[in-house]
């Protein structure tokens, strides 16, 4: 049998694992990777899944991992959209999976985003 | 905890799996293992998403894409395509009938037939995995049992649903606060808590879909109902016909009992409760409340006179309390989010939503939540895509075989309880069959009627000879050998059966005749006096023929027909021999010129 808060418990956990088939607009912090083939090749699913690991380590139940096709600066991948919503999109360049945890520490926890690993920065 | 960046929705209900999704789902997990993506993406089985007709039925989250008629063999392209790549597979994305709109960028709910939809009663079908207890507790699951017992009376739990206004979704409309009540009230050292799954109408499959989706908003709801009643028992009456709903509901029971949300004791607070499951063989007459306990108690299902009710003397001669399983759907978001949400949607003496079937000649097939007192017109043009191929609307039968047919004329009707009994049809358990100009009211009054007579338990005479006396004059009608005085003396014995049958389904048997003959009269007229079926349906009163204008002599027909009833010379008009003619209309399909027509 279960106690009263357990049974909070088994909710909070179910509903991290189950968010991202809300479509709640507006609160969800999305994570969206390119994953064209040059994407691929610049290794972005390691890249993708450090941003998994990282956010299920943390537990953050209101952030989505995606992928989307080319952005067209193949030179650049892996590129990391993050949007986190009210601020403007920032798009992080030659991702590694190394860079993944500053930016979910620093960016997606705090709302600061990291500006060394920018595209404005890599394009100085 | 395992966090996937995608999740693979696959309806699991009846509908979805019988195009195949189970199929579907086997080669999703084994496409996705095969490309590596086993930790990133999972497949869910979920309950019913309505959309029946573009079924089977796959979403893709996050982004929501809306896959519909999907194949085993596009499963490949989904995963190596929006899995693997992230970009859509955009000819596989449904498109609206009316629009041929794509949803590829729109959320789920911006879709037509989602848009004016309120989802109460379904709210969790297509959402949750209805094997997993975790997901429906995570959907704020046993919180209204934990309020209820909690923090709540039992008397406060029955004002709560009596304020709510709820009337029982199984097709009498009884507010379901004073069923409650009244059980509350007998005094005896047990009482039983009923639902009745036994869902008969033909064409109505909402009761199916809430357990195949979401078995533990049922579950919840009889807890709540135990408690409010002073019952420690529950039986759940659902036909052996739907084996997933079946299995599905003992899945959620074990889980529910392992969990201490049904057995002893439940929250420490002292109350008892547990379930059972009895199977029904599929008499329709065992959705009558007294057959139905007796079926049960193990005995024949036959009904018994009234009172005693439910209420007083019920299951075992205890008082019983038998809700519907849609009704039950309801109990927990009542208790959750207090009466007034409730009692705020709806019409003034219909409250809250209501599940409806869509069926026959409508675009899409499926099932559809909307608040009472929203028009028909609504239900099936904006949400049901109107009628296909172009045809015109001729009627909408609600209610299934105790409901009745209703014209265009009253398509603005709003649809409640009031409004559709007003109007000569009756709510029901909310299937909604929808009739174009090629149907004949004649034979589809036939129809009902032949489906009661062959379900009336026999008891009762009027119910046993008075509808099966019907039934002999309707075949005559629709075989060109109706009578003067027909319509009158059907509807003298609709009167009578109505007014002396035994149970509901005897005294609603009669609807489907008056009704049509309310509303199609002159189709029944042209039937009996002219010998003419003006829907060019019934076989014996058409016949084809061949326009010699339009006919090349291709000979397209006389090799198709089966009775050689066609002749003539090559390149000269052909003609039919109307003694020998089976009415097949196999000629009529071959014709590529729009040369023969049924007068």
């Amino acid at each position: 049998m279960k106690s009263l808060a357990e049974l909070e418990a088994i909710r909070q956990k179910t509903l991290n694992r189950i968010n991202l088939r809300q479509e709640k607009e507006g609160e969800v912090t999305r994570v969206v990777i390119g994953m064209a083939t040059c994407g691929i090749a610049a290794g972005a699913r390691p890249v993708m899944l450090a941003f998994m690991d990282e956010i299920s380590k943390r537990n953050l139940s209101h952030v989505t991992v995606s992928q989307t096709g080319c952005i067209g600066m193949c030179r650049l991948e892996p590129m990391v959209d993050v949007i986190v919503p009210g601020q403007e999109k920032v798009t992080y360049v030659h991702m590694t999976p190394e860079k993944v945890g500053r930016v979910v520490a620093e960016h997606i926890v705090n709302g600061r985003p990291v500006e060394e690993y920018t595209i404005g920065a890599a394009e100085k | 905890m395992d966090i996937y960046r995608a999740h693979v929705l696959c309806c699991g209900g009846t509908g979805c799996s019988s195009s195949g999704s189970a199929q579907l789902i086997q080669r999703f997990e084994e496409k996705i293992k095969e490309n590596g993506l086993d930790k990133e993406v999972k497949v869910i089985r979920t309950g019913c998403f309505g959309l029946c007709e573009a079924g089977p039925v796959v979403i893709v989250y996050p982004e929501g894409t809306f896959y519909s008629r999907v194949k085993v063999e596009d499963v490949d392209e989904i995963v190596s395509e929006h899995l693997l790549k992230g970009r859509k597979v955009q000819h596989l994305v449904y498109s609206d009938h009316a629009t041929h709109e794509q949803n590829a960028n729109k959320a789920l709910a911006d879709i037509n037939f989602y848009k004016h939809q309120h989802r109460i009663a379904l709210r969790n079908c297509g959402v949750i995995d209805p094997e997993n207890i975790d997901e429906y507790l995570a959907f704020d699951g046993y919180k209204a049992l934990e309020k209820a017992l909690t923090t709540m009376t039992r008397e406060q739990v029955i004002e709560e649903i009596l304020k709510s206004g709820l009337r029982g979704r199984g097709g009498g409309g009884f507010p379901t606060g004073l069923k409650w009540k009244f059980a509350a009230a007998s005094q005896a050292d047990q009482k039983y808590v009923a639902c009745n799954a036994d869902e008969g109408d033909p064409g109505a499959f909402m009761d199916r879909s809430v357990l195949e989706g979401d078995p533990h908003a049922v579950l919840e709801a009889m807890a709540i109902a135990g408690y409010a009643i002073g019952a420690s028992e529950g039986y759940i009456y659902v036909r052996a016909e739907y084996p997933i709903a079946v299995k599905r509901l003992e899945i959620a029971i074990g889980q529910a009992r392992d969990y201490g949300l049904l057995g002893k004791n439940i929250f420490e607070t002292g109350f008892d409760f547990d379930i059972q499951i009895r199977l029904g063989a599929g008499a329709f007459v065992c959705g009558e409340e007294t057959a139905l306990m007796r079926s049960i108690e193990g005995k024949r299902g036959e009904p018994t006179p009234r009172p005693p009710f439910p209420a007083v003397k019920g299951l075992f001669a205890k008082p019983t309390m038998l809700n519907n399983v849609e009704t039950y759907a309801n109990v927990a978001q009542i208790i959750l989010n207090g009466a007034d949400w409730f009692a705020a949607m709806g019409t003034e003496k219909s409250k809250g939503t209501k599940v409806f079937a869509l069926g026959g000649k409508i675009n899409n097939t499926g099932l559809v939540e909307v608040p009472m007192g929203t028009p028909l017109r609504t239900i099936i043009y904006d949400i049901g895509g109107g009628i296909p191929n172009g045809k015109k609307f001729k009627a909408v039968q609600t209610g299934g075989p105790s409901g009745g047919c209703l014209p265009a004329e009253l398509l603005d009707t709003p649809v409640d309880y009031d409004n559709l009994i007003a109007a000569g049809s009756m709510m029901g358990s909310g299937g909604m069959i929808v009739m174009d100009e090629d149907n004949c009211m004649v034979d589809i009054a036939r129809f009902f009627l032949d489906f009661t007579v062959d379900e009336s338990c026999g008891k009762c005479a009027p119910c046993r000879i008075g509808t099966r006396r019907m039934l002999e004059i309707l075949e005559r009608i629709v075989n060109g050998k109706g009578e003067e005085g027909d319509i009158e003396k059907l509807e003298n014995l609709a009167k009578t059966i109505k007014a002396t049958a035994l149970c509901g389904l005897g005294q609603t048997a009669p609807n489907p005749v008056l009704s049509t003959i309310k509303f199609f009269r002159h189709e029944y007229e042209a039937h009996i006096r002219d010998k003419k079926c003006p829907a060019h349906h019934c076989q014996a009163l058409l016949n084809y023929v061949i326009d010699p204008e339009k006919c090349r002599g291709c000979t397209a027909c006389a090799r198709v027909c089966p009775g050689g009833a066609i002749s003539g010379t090559v390149k000269q008009p052909h003609s039919i021999d109307p003694a020998k003619c089976l009415k097949c209309g196999a000629c009529m399909e071959k014709c590529r010129f729009g040369a023969i027509s049924k007068v």
